[in-house]
């Protein structure tokens, strides 16, 4: 039973009319008030709009990066820019970037692990299990692949492949539902604790478009991390690609990744 | 509404063809306010900028681009400190950026004099890289930061910005830790480096420019593991000859590990 006592969008004169509410009334009260609750919805929306960069034209690049799993050393810097030029919680839980410490033995036994995701290095290796074979460092991250599977399921339209192959979320449109987290088979993304929004690796979007490196390649001491066009010019990374046999993670998975990886054990997942 | 009774079955029922029946362009009216809604509904919600350059929002990507930097980068770093960037270029830690361990500098750019980037002269900075870990790459300088002239701050020996061992190392596992661990448990312990490799002064110095020399020829090996070589009966003994000639011996046996059996 609904009562008129309450003042409603259309500002009808109300109080005095005690005869229920009828269709066409109803009807007509509910069409005022789409203008009014899609002008809500409107505003914040319009409020996103920011002005656009005019000199920087993404249709002229295609980037990638290439890592020598030989030259990393596990020092972490990588991290630490990451966290602090992206303003990643500087906690165990999120990371951008990360990397995993490989230990093959003689019984083929793999261990991985990634204390803090490297961000302190990395402490002894228990001693305990057979004779290790090889170890190494593998830096991960989002590998902004060409068909990636979490832009495919967004339900949303909020995370996107930029003109220049980076994988990017628009903060003000995702929902937080988190089906781009299950859909990433990298595990390259996390959900933000604070802004509630997917996050991940941008290739450090804000600084490429200064002709600045992302903040890990900028850091790294033993330059394991290369970054740059992928056609066409160049560049340390196409000397990288042309130089050493590549790899990408998870091939058969048909994502295309654009991190190319040199002197990966096949171990490595 | 009463309708008229049905006329007999073998005529067809007569329509009124001038006039639409009355539900039709009611139903009309319904899907073009559908319409309508539809539209003035997509144009609302939908933002100005979906669209233009995919499905997505191009105006996120102004969002993203405004987010603030917090390293300088390299070059930014070189129009002021250029004599530094010099000497670190002629050293040993030319491939490293000025932030990698004075932090982000973005700060110290935009106001030089009031924000300082940190000096890090604190022990515990350069073992990041340099304490001894097996995981990391053979040859890269590597130290045991307990044993290692323990307390002393690095910076009193080495220079960050072109570190060279302060004094030619007393031994080969100051910079080859991983090698040298391996070898003294293995059966080759009690050999010298310097028995197998030729190592010039100059490779303590310029350890990339000039390299050791390693046995090229299998007649080194064999001075001790030849059928008829002089050495202890315990050392395991091939026939040069006849045990596969094509190769060098380091070539299949690993030196500073060789195996038990």
């Amino acid at each position: 039973m609904m009562s008129t006592d309450v003042p409603d969008a259309a500002g009808s004169p109300a109080a005095e009319e005690s005869k229920p509410f009828d269709r066409r009334e109803f009807l007509k009260k509910c069409g005022l008030a789409v203008p009014i609750v899609l002008g809500v919805v409107r505003v914040p929306l319009l409020e996103a709009q920011a002005p656009s960069n005019g000199d920087y034209d993404p249709s002229e690049h295609l980037y990638g990066m290439g890592i020598d799993v030989n030259k990393c050393i596990g020092c972490g810097q990588c991290v630490l820019a990451c966290k602090t030029e992206n303003d990643v919680p500087l906690d165990s839980h999120h990371f951008n970037t990360w990397i995993e410490r490989y230990v093959i033995r003689t019984d083929e036994e793999v261990e991985v692990d990634s204390p803090n995701g490297g961000l302190d290095g990395f402490p002894p290796m228990a001693s305990e299990g057979s004779e290790i074979r090889r170890t190494f460092f593998v830096p991960k991250l989002c590998n902004h692949c060409a068909e990636a599977p979490c832009v495919q399921v967004c339900p949303v339209g909020a995370t996107f492949t930029t003109e220049d192959g980076a994988v990017l979320v628009d903060d003000e449109y995702c929902i937080g539902c988190r089906y781009c987290i299950q859909a990433c088979p990298y595990g390259a993304r996390w959900l933000h604790p604070e802004t509630h929004v997917a996050a991940k690796c941008t290739f450090c979007y804000h600084r490429l478009v200064d002709g600045l490196v992302p903040a890990c390649v900028e850091v790294c001491p033993t330059g394991a991390r290369l970054f740059g066009e992928l056609e066409g010019r160049a560049t340390p990374l196409a000397r990288f690609m042309r130089f050493n046999d590549l790899q990408v993670l998870k091939p058969h998975l048909n994502t295309k990744p654009k991190v190319y990886y040199a002197n990966l054990d096949g171990e490595v997942r | 509404m009463v309708r008229q009774p049905a006329k007999p079955m073998v005529r067809l029922p007569e329509f009124r063809s001038h006039k639409l029946p009355q539900q039709v362009p009611r139903l009309a009216a319904v899907f073009v306010l559908a319409a309508v809604a539809l539209i003035a509904a997509r144009s609302f919600l939908v933002p100005d900028t979906f669209g233009e350059m995919g499905h997505y929002r191009a105006a996120a990507i102004d969002t993203i681009i405004a987010h603030p930097k917090k390293y300088a980068g390299q070059r930014e770093c070189t129009l002021c400190h250029g004599s530094i960037m010099e000497e670190r270029l002629a050293g040993n830690h030319r491939g490293l950026a000025c932030e990698g361990c004075h932090g982000p500098a973005a700060g110290h750019v935009a106001n030089p004099v009031e924000v300082k980037p940190v000096i890090p002269s604190e022990r515990d900075h350069c073992p990041r890289c340099h304490s001894y870990n097996p995981s990391r790459p053979t040859g890269f300088a590597q130290i045991d930061p307990v044993t290692h002239n323990p307390l002393m701050p690095c910076v009193t020996c080495h220079d960050p910005h072109a570190p060279e061992p302060p004094m030619v190392p007393g031994s080969c596992s100051a910079c080859h830790g991983q090698i040298a661990s391996q070898k003294a448990v293995s059966h080759h312990a009690t050999l010298e480096c310097v028995t197998c490799h030729e190592a010039p002064d100059e490779h303590k110095i310029s350890p990339r420019a000039v390299r050791p020399g390693k046995p090229m020829e299998r007649a080194f090996c064999g001075g001790c593991h030849a059928e008829d070589a002089e050495s202890p009966q315990s050392i395991p003994r091939i026939n040069p000859r006849t045990h596969n000639q094509q190769y060098l011996c380091w070539q299949c046996h690993y030196p500073h590990f060789p195996e038990t059996s």
